[in-house]
């Protein structure tokens, strides 16, 4: 798509886009926290108007944001994140009326969750610009290739570790610093990402031209591949080892799909698909819990009494139907964990099979924008983050929805920006400042002789060093 | 690098299709098997607070929603207690919804698909959606005369009667005893409902909860000689009543060292003695002799006509009555006991009642009917029960000949306690042998007034207080039958 820019054209910057979209999102959103209300106590919530106005507020603030550090950047993503970021709060304050009574959430032990989720989403925002600001082009990221790496490694170590790790229902991916609890995971995510983007980039033509040919695949020579190989086992091996399979899925599939984009070659995706079956295979063998999820999977009411989660959320989306039951009059309380893991089934039963498909499609649309930037991306850094997080995004939301209804067996992954649980909140607001980051760049005017006579100069010189390095 | 992610973005295209189409499955494909599932508690607790429609007997509800102060809308309330209670069965929410309550829950709750413009009507309108009503075509007479016939013969008592019209197939009393308080499983205090349900399904208590006039197949000795009688006249083995049949003390069969004999080893009176006869005094020698010259297969079919092995009641529980127990081929002596309603012949109330009516109703079996009006929460009829042909059991010619014998049963024959004065009565009695350490069954069958009936009944008293001598189907059951009879005829 570099091919377009022809002296004479100018992107449009299109922020009236953004904005119109973006009051489209805020009014769902406020709509659904009004519906809540009506729908559970029948009358309209105290703080609305407040909520309402702090709502427009915080969206007006952003886009003006992205105005300013980002003009250029896609006018669709933001719009779409705070929507279901929006629709996630309302559901989370509408589990909150209900679930304090119910045996089902967190038995018995329930507080209302709504504040603490509207808090983490303040942090993500904050991130969200601080990304924004810091990052003024993704590539100087670059730099931090290996120091990722580094990152991605000691963050996945640190659950691990004694005193701060912490161990919730057999999975030691969270830590605890004070009084907050954290899933490093999350953060990792992204940490690989660049690391994989960036390392990839340097080394992607040793690893798809130089090397052995066997069965008709080409492999690359041991040192090309060994840093990235080590890289993934230790990842891979922790998840093991933290008994998280749905982040081993998804680093695993990050990790191949990046290959995969670096290379051209459709070979990686045929080693790394025949690498997933045999671990997922073996993890069957080994592992009770993972053997569980599968019979789980093939018939939950075979053993209805400990599959009953999975049942519940079955039958509240049955419940709900074509136009679900609306907001506050389903059951979601009767779902274990339906504020966070099972968050789709609420919205399936509340919303109905028409609101669980606008969800879907939204992320189906996070992930065009996430994947049009990539291909749009003038850098190979560049389009390879993009496709690397976008796709990523993909995985995920398969994994966790595809788990939820029973698509796939059930693993453990956040609903992005639907959950609750702080740091897939903060950390999804990063990435999506990423791809803004990216999609600004990307779209922004070409270095011409207008652009020189503009005041900005820096800017014009910093792009070719940029795409040098 | 664009043609990699060009190739994901249609991988990705098709995950999120395949998400998309699996929510479509489980929301509109599968939805409605989800929703029928045990122990699923959204239904539950909806259906809970909606107004369930009521059971209706004669206009009077038997089973009826009433507003409910506690968490729950409504209440369920049976205010009939045990009377109705195999009927209408059970609403808990703890174990689910039996009998009627079950099979008519779509209409009960208002989620049956002729409700429909209800329901819109009701969205529309912001109302609560309510459940239609089920009336059913019990006389309420006839089903109080069979449950106090039963209780008088002492609380112990294991037994069940079963009556129909003869000419509609419309179900005018089915009583089961011992029987149950459907209130106790109903109720909103759960912990209550769990001991009543421990009770109630105790193994080895006495069943309360199975109702014996569909559920408990017995064999039905004596009662049974109809059928064989009835085969033997369609099949031409005898022409008429005052044909000659075997009688006597005993039945040899060659090469076999087992005779088959009367009751208490007494004599028929003859031999050879008319057809009549035969049946009058309930000769076990003579229709063990026809069941042998009829066949082990013309037999099973003529019983197949009456409505053995088929379940002509889907709205209960029901276990079908059978003639054999397996495939196998009887041998002589089998066939013969099953021919008087022994060996693995087996039948429940119902069953024998629907043979009486057939005889009585010129061999047209019709087939038996609960429900007579279905209506929606407006009162407009949705569906009527239609008297329907189960099967022409024999021909009229035959029927008439067979039911002139059996009025003769009750004029001078074992079945004279079901005499009713002025009214042509037709009758059975029946005393099937079980096993040496228990009572054998008193049954009863009966139909009146023979030329145009109105009722067909059938009483099975299983166990009681009374001696084991004093049983006979007669003595015990015969009362009984009478005194239904008499409620459905006004006498």
């Amino acid at each position: 798509m570099s091919g377009t820019s022809t002296p004479g054209w100018v992107p449009r910057k299109r922020r009236g886009t953004e904005l119109f979209l973006t009051s489209m999102a805020v009014a769902i959103v406020i709509f659904a926290y009004v519906s809540v209300g009506l729908g559970t106590h029948g009358t309209v919530p105290a703080g609305a108007v407040k909520l309402a106005i702090a709502v427009i507020v915080v969206a007006a603030a952003t886009t003006f944001v992205i105005r300013r550090l980002a003009p250029y950047a896609d006018p669709v993503l933001l719009p779409l994140v705070i929507c279901l970021n929006g629709l996630g709060l309302a559901m989370i304050y509408r589990i909150d009326q209900d679930c304090p009574d119910s045996v089902y959430c967190l038995g018995g032990n329930y507080e209302p969750l709504a504040n603490a989720q509207l808090m983490w989403t303040g942090i993500g925002l904050i991130a969200f610009v601080t990304v924004l600001f810091v990052v003024t082009d993704h590539r100087m990221l670059q730099r931090f290739t290996y120091m990722a790496g580094l990152a991605a490694i000691v963050l996945l170590i640190l659950p691990l570790l004694p005193v701060i790790g912490q161990d919730i229902r057999g999975a030691k991916i969270w830590i605890n610093i004070g009084p907050f609890s954290f899933q490093p995971g999350e953060a990792a995510k992204i940490c690989l990402a660049v690391f994989f983007a960036g390392y990839l980039v340097r080394h992607k033509d040793a690893l798809a031209l130089a090397g052995r040919r066997v069965l008709n695949i080409d492999l690359p020579r041991g040192r090309d591949l060994g840093p990235i190989l080590a890289g993934w086992l230790i990842s891979v091996g922790i998840l093991v080892f933290q008994r998280d399979l749905g982040s081993s899925l998804l680093f695993f599939g990050l990790f191949v799909v990046m290959l995969y984009i670096a290379t051209e070659r459709p070979g990686w995706l045929v080693v790394g698909g025949a690498l997933f079956v045999a671990g997922a295979y073996f993890g069957y063998l080994a592992f009770g819990h993972v053997r569980t999820r599968f019979d789980a999977w093939l018939d939950p009411f075979a053993n209805a009494d400990d599959n009953s989660q999975l049942i519940s959320s079955l039958f509240g989306l049955a419940h709900g139907g074509m136009l679900g039951r609306g907001w506050g009059q389903g059951s979601p309380e009767l779902t274990p964990f339906s504020f966070s893991d099972f968050i789709i089934g609420s919205m399936g039963e509340e919303l109905g099979l028409t609101g669980l498909m606008a969800i879907l499609l939204l992320y189906g649309l996070i992930v065009e924008r996430g994947l049009r930037i990539a291909l749009t991306c003038r850098d190979a850094f560049g389009k390879l983050l993009a496709a690397g997080l976008a796709v990523s995004f993909a995985l995920q939301v398969f994994v966790v929805v595809g788990g939820v209804t029973r698509l796939i067996p059930l693993t453990g992954l956040t609903t992005p920006f639907l959950a609750q649980g702080g740091s897939s909140i903060v950390m999804n607001w990063a990435v999506m400042a990423l791809l803004l980051r990216i999609s600004d760049q990307t779209r922004r005017p070409a270095p011409d002789v207008s652009a020189i006579q503009s005041d900005d100069e820096t800017q014009v010189v910093k792009l070719p060093s940029g795409g040098m390095a | 690098m664009n043609k990699p992610i060009r190739n994901l973005a249609v991988a990705c295209l098709v995950l999120f299709l395949a998400l998309l189409a699996n929510v479509n499955y489980v929301q509109f494909v599968q939805a409605d098997d989800l929703n029928a599932k045990n122990g699923n508690k959204r239904v539950i607790n909806e259906q809970f607070s909606r107004n369930r429609g009521p059971i209706l007997v004669a206009g009077e509800p038997i089973a009826v929603s009433k507003e409910s102060k506690d968490q729950y809308k409504y209440q369920r309330t049976y205010p009939d207690k045990g009377l109705y209670a195999h009927l209408t069965g059970y609403f808990s929410y703890l174990y689910g919804r039996g009998a009627l309550e079950n099979s008519e829950n779509q209409i009960l709750s208002g989620s049956d698909n002729r409700l429909f413009v209800n329901r819109v009507i009701d969205l529309l309108s912001n109302k609560q959606p309510a459940g239609g009503s089920v009336e059913l075509t019990i006389d309420p007479l006839a089903q109080k005369t069979a449950a106090e016939g039963l209780a008088a013969l002492g609380k112990n008592t294991k037994g069940a009667v079963a009556a129909l019209n003869p000419q509609t197939g419309e179900i005018l009393a089915m009583v089961s005893q011992p029987t149950y308080d459907p209130n106790s499983l109903a109720s909103h205090d759960f912990s209550k409902v769990e001991k009543a349900w421990a009770q109630l399904t105790d193994e080895d208590g006495d069943q309360p909860m199975l109702n014996r006039a569909t559920q408990q197949i017995l064999p039905p000795g004596s009662t049974f000689k109809l059928v064989t009688a009835a085969a033997a006249l369609e099949k031409g083995v005898v022409d008429g009543p005052s044909d000659k049949v075997k009688g006597g003390t005993s039945l040899s069969f060659p090469g076999i060292d087992y005779k088959l004999v009367n009751e208490n080893g007494s004599s028929c009176g003859g031999d050879p003695i008319t057809f009549t006869r035969a049946l009058s005094v309930s000769c076990n020698v003579s229709f063990g002799d026809l069941a042998g010259k009829i066949g082990q297969k013309d037999l099973a079919e003529q019983a197949a006509k009456f409505g053995f092995g088929a379940d002509p009641l889907a709205e209960l529980p029901l276990n079908a009555s059978r003639f054999t127990a397996g495939e196998a081929d009887l041998e002589a002596p089998q066939l013969a006991q099953s021919g008087i309603g022994q060996y693995e012949v087996a039948a429940t109330p119902l069953q024998m009642a629907m043979v009486a009516g057939a005889i009585a109703n010129r061999g047209e079996l019709m087939k038996p009917y609960l429900i007579k009006t279905v209506r929606s929460p407006r009162l407009s009829i949705l569906d009527e029960g239609e008297p329907k042909t189960f099967s022409q059991a024999m021909s009229r010619q035959n029927a008439d000949i067979l039911r002139d014998m059996m009025v003769d049963v009750v004029k001078s024959g074992t079945a004279t306690s079901a005499r009713i004065n002025g009214v042509e009565v037709g009758g059975k009695t029946g005393t099937a042998q079980s096993t040496e350490d228990r009572p054998p069954y008193a049954w009863f069958v009966a139909f009146a007034p023979a030329k145009n009936p109105k009722i067909a009944v059938a009483v099975v008293i299983e166990s009681s207080d009374t001696a084991r001598d004093e049983i006979a189907g007669g003595r015990l059951a015969g009362p009984i039958a009478r005194s239904v009879m008499e409620a459905v005829l006004g006498q």
